[in-house]
């Protein structure tokens, strides 16, 4: 073989001329001939004899000549692009093959390459950061009191900034903030992060700087950085930005930096990727909760990483940093509690709950792609049959095997590309609507987008298609004698038996993978109508909630609501004023976890009297401060003791109400009346011990998935928490209403930011847009599938049956009775479809199991989802038998043996 | 490439002469047959066509130049001329030729 890039210029030059080469060739070549001829006729040769001896001096002519031909220019590609215009003359030849066979690729690469853009904008780059496998979230947790993901000390931070483990550790702390001093007084989503936070993150601002990563301020250094669509849409993209004084919550800031476009936060919810403003703490101000060890007020904390430290050398670094701080403070870790570290990826916090249902999605829509195949080999398979007779004559003609292959290759090759190219200008022009169909609560899908990444998928899939679906047809329709075929007139070759289980095993393939898609769809299905349908126990209809912040400024003696009775002046005002709003006929408030459904699971810490042994060991629950009306108007019906009462204020002993779900797992047997807990949260005067006075049923208030989270309430009258919620039921109307309210908020305090109103069923809807999204998703993918199948069956019988008519045509002759032609054919069918069923119930029963913690409420092997979807698929290979069957029961045995 | 047969031998060899012919100033395809045939006393006998895939072998490996030009008899004629790579290529083959024959010679005089 002659090496294929030598004197590469020289060979391209002669590739582009290839005439001038030819004739080149040929010119030098008989050159010699007439010399050597001259030669042999100077010395006396007859002049045919002395041609005649030149020639055969000079060996085979035509074979020197090639050989010399070959090796000026590239064969491989010469060859390919021969096949190609082969290729593309033959697929001309029958549009309308081309064309389905083009559209079917064509949506199963588009399909595939949509979802992957997903996953590779989510799963695969969930950290649009500089060297993103650097950075972690440091997870604590006391797995022996039952414990998980609890919040952080300052002391720990300070432990682990120190331990030579990282480079930079951030605590974070995520809260919205009113932003005032712009025309309406805004909520915007905040954070307050330790001064090395971007410095951590590696990012660059688009204006101004960041914080000072050694910025030794103990409190708020009065800096903020916000982003880039705040400045745009408060500050109309003002150059001067930098130096501005903000109001967030009364306090006074100055923004010294906007960060990039396209920055995104990190973090476990939308809001939170959404942050707006970040200001920097050092966590250490007097004003803040003590520094102890057990006063945990740091909800998490991020870090990255020293350079060529990889995940696990740091996890065993980090244990044996916490064996030893639990030798030096047995009190606050106490042995019995477990007290563990752990270093999670931080790409995992950010995917989290997506990661499942999006490789379910994938999956799936690769099972679409692969029948999608099957169907186009199905079709390549037909058309072989009838190519026989010119694959045949090319073999006579002395064409290898291994030629017709590759041109049978390069068609499929072909096919695969243009139906690649048209899967991607169908997701060109239809993104956008994709995009609106994707739930919100995605993380990183702004940055969805078709990527060369994206791109090469598509190729590299668009290929391996080609290979998947032209590989068998290509060693089918080249397995055949010439002779035989040559020897049939007509028609092509005979359908070899073969050549017919081959249709018959792809046939099964495709029932197979759609019985595992229509299942798991159907138990998809079922789950979410599970629950839809589910007991909320809690009502929602008729109900508005709507957001109001109050300001908590960094010092108390500036906060207006800084007691109980201040802030429930300020709601018992809101509230009075509320009912007389239109439409309205009840009307509560509590805190922002007091909307069902509406938050992330933030539980909070707390402390039993009566196992005060462990009150440094945090138990968990869910909590929400209401005012009295809260129950009656969520319709959460009381099971004992007494809900909050108007009298329930800062001067009364203090009170708590409990769900069920909460008695049960705390005082398991024992009356929780009269009990006393607390919230742990150290430095507040209002957190001291509440007596339980009363206990509710549980509802589905934290996910639809669970009621027996344990939830405690507190009265409004006695906290003084700053994310207020406003309750809403009667006739309203959604579209008048937040004006409404936000005008009579206002009137009492201009500067309070009244936002987020929604309707309580839209919330409950909401939070299963995800499962709605995978839902519809896969059973769209289902039900193309169950179609594609369907016209493979048909396609297949069809095809035996034509093979067939003569044979047909002689049993009918010979006196068969029609119906049993009839019943032969769907026989065929069924059988088919039988064996594929079987297959795909084995396939169907082990994806079921693989996704069983997307379901709720349904068996991963639930019989009835199984048996169903069953029947439903045999039905279809029946309905699709039907059609060729009855053809052939209608074979006129005169014209059928006649033509045969 | 593998194992050295008996015809990588032989086309080594070829391009040897053909190289060592060439130092004498360019020449066309018919005057290198030629020339060959003569100075090895009509031993060598290839078939002549075999002279050219060679000849555009050792052109694409940069040993050979060419250009075309009018041959003695006036007609249009491709002549080949050695390149500075090519002429120390054939003193690298020449030399190796040279201690290969001897020492093929000296195994069949002592045996």
């Amino acid at each position: 073989m002659f090496p294929p890039f030598l004197n590469l210029r020289l060979r391209v030059k002669a590739m582009i001329r290839r005439r001038q080469l030819d004739r080149d060739l040929e010119e030098e070549l008989s050159f010699h001939l007439s010399l050597r001829e001259a030669s042999y006729r100077a010395s006396g040769a007859a002049p045919d004899e002395a041609r005649a001896a030149a020639q055969r001096n000079f060996g085979n002519r035509t074979a020197f000549q090639e050989a010399c031909r070959d090796m000026w220019t590239f064969v491989s590609i010469e060859n390919l692009l021969q096949d190609l215009r082969y290729a593309l003359r033959q697929l001309a030849a029958s549009p309308g093959f081309a064309s389905i066979a083009i559209l079917t690729i064509a949506l199963g690469i588009g399909a595939t390459t949509a979802i992957y853009s997903v996953v590779d904008a989510t799963l695969l780059h969930p950290l649009p950061y500089p060297q993103p496998e650097q950075l972690v979230r440091i997870q604590e947790d006391f797995p022996g009191v039952g414990a998980y993901d609890v919040r952080l000390s300052v002391p720990e931070w300070k432990d682990f900034q120190s331990s030579g483990i990282f480079q930079y550790v951030s605590p974070e702390r995520s809260g919205s903030v009113n932003l005032t001093g712009s025309s309406q007084p805004a909520r915007i989503q905040f954070k307050s992060v330790a001064p090395n936070y971007f410095t951590l993150l590696a990012v660059k601002p688009e204006l101004g700087r960041v914080f000072h990563p050694d910025d030794p301020t103990p409190g708020f250094n009065l800096e903020a950085v916000i982003s880039d669509g705040l400045w745009k849409r408060e500050f109309g993209a003002d150059p001067h930005i930098l130096g501005r004084s903000l109001r967030l919550d009364n306090d006074v800031y100055f923004v010294v930096g906007v960060l990039p476009p396209d920055f995104h936060d990190q973090g476990r919810t939308t809001e939170i990727r959404n942050t707006e403003i970040w200001a920097a703490c050092g966590f250490s101000s007097v004003l803040l909760p003590p520094r102890t060890r057990s006063s945990r007020v740091l909800r998490t904390a991020i870090a990255r990483l020293k350079p060529g430290l990889t995940l696990e050398t740091a996890q065993s670094r980090m244990d044996a940093l916490v064996a030893s701080l639990q030798k030096q403070f047995p009190a606050d870790y106490p042995p019995e509690s477990a007290w563990s570290a752990h270093l999670v990826p931080l790409g995992e916090t950010v995917v989290g709950k997506v990661r499942q249902p999006l490789l379910l999605m994938m999956g799936a829509v690769a099972l679409v792609l692969l029948i999608g195949c099957v169907n186009v080999a199905n079709l390549l398979l037909a058309r072989a049959t009838a190519r026989g007779r010119e694959m045949a004559v090319r073999q006579a003609l002395g064409a290898p095997r291994v030629q017709l292959i590759r041109q049978l290759l390069t068609e499929s090759l072909l096919l695969s590309m243009l139906g690649g190219i048209a899967g991607l200008a169908i997701l060109f022009s239809t993104s956008k609507l994709l995009l609106q169909i994707i739930p919100t609560t995605l993380p990183r899908l702004n940055d969805i987008s078709i990527s060369w990444t994206v791109l090469l998928f598509a190729f590299g899939i668009s290929v391996l298609a080609a290979a998947f679906f032209g590989l068998a047809p290509a060693l089918q329709a080249t397995r055949i004698d010439p002779i035989h075929v040559l020897r049939q007139e007509g028609r092509g070759s005979k359908g070899s038996r073969s050549q017919t289980w081959t249709l018959s095993a792809l046939v099964v393939t495709e029932f197979a993978l759609s019985l595992v898609l229509l299942i798991a769809a159907g138990l998809l299905l079922r789950s979410f109508w599970d629950l839809y349908s589910v007991r909320l126990g809690f009502d929602p209809g008729n109900v508005m909630a709507m957001s109001v912040w109050l300001p908590s400024p960094n010092d108390p003696a500036t906060d207006i609501y800084g007691s109980p009775d201040q802030e429930a002046r300020l709601i018992r005002e809101i509230l009075r004023r509320g009912r007389s709003l239109p439409g309205v006929t009840e009307i509560a408030a509590g805190t922002q976890e007091a909307i069902p459904l509406n938050h992330d699971k933030n539980p909070v810490a707390f402390v039993l009297e009566e196992s005060s042994t462990r009150s440094d060991l945090p138990h968990q629950a869910q909590w929400a401060n209401v005012t009295p009306d809260y129950f009656h108007l969520l319709g959460m019906p009381l099971l004992q003791g007494r809900l909050f009462t108007e009298f329930d204020v800062e001067k009364a002993p203090r009170v708590a109400v409990v769900n069920e779900a909460f008695a049960r797992t705390w005082w398991p047997d024992q009356n929780p009346l009269g009990k006393r807990l607390r919230l742990s949260q150290p430095g507040r005067a209002d957190s001291s011990w509440a007596t339980v006075v009363g206990v509710v049923t549980d509802a589905r208030t934290e996910t639809l998935e669970d009621t027996r989270t344990p939830q405690i309430y507190l009265s409004s009258w006695q906290r003084t928490d700053k994310d207020l919620a406003l309750f809403l039921r009667g006739r309203l109307d959604p579209a008048k209403l937040p004006e409404q309210v936000r005008d009579m908020v206002q009137s009492l305090d201009h500067e309070l930011p009244v936002f987020g109103a929604k309707s309580l069923p839209d919330v409950v809807s909401g939070s299963l847009a995800q499962r709605r999204f995978s839902l519809e998703m896969v059973l769209l993918f289902a039900l193309t599938a169950l179609l594609l199948a369907g016209i493979g069956v048909y396609g297949t019988i069809s095809y035996i049956v034509s093979e067939r008519t003569r044979e047909i045509g002689i049993r009918i002759a010979l006196g068969a009775q029609r119906k049993t032609i009839l019943h032969m054919v769907l026989g065929r069918g069924l059988a088919l479809a039988l064996f594929g069923t079987a297959v795909g119930l084995a396939g169907a029963w082990i994806v079921s199991h693989l996704m069983a913690a997307l379901l709720y409420g349904v068996s991963p092997s639930d019989p009835l989802t199984f048996i169903s979807l069953t029947v439903v698929l045999i039905m279809v290979a029946l309905a699709a038998c039907y059609i060729p069957a009855h053809r052939a029961m209608r074979v006129d045995p005169s014209v059928a043996l006649r033509e045969g | 490439m593998g194992k050295e047969k008996v015809g990588d031998l032989l086309q080594g060899t070829l391009d040897m002469l053909v190289l060592k012919v060439l130092t004498s100033g360019p020449k066309h395809g018919y005057a290198i047959a030629e020339l060959i045939h003569q100075r090895s006393d009509e031993v060598l006998r290839v078939e002549e066509g075999a002279l050219y895939p060679a000849l555009h072998r050792l052109e694409l490996q940069g040993w050979l130049a060419s250009e075309w030009g009018t041959s003695e008899n006036n007609r249009r004629a491709k002549f080949y001329r050695l390149t500075t790579a090519g002429r120390s290529y054939m003193v690298k083959e020449r030399d190796h030729w040279s201690r290969l024959a001897a020492a093929v010679a000296r195994v069949m005089e002592t045996a």
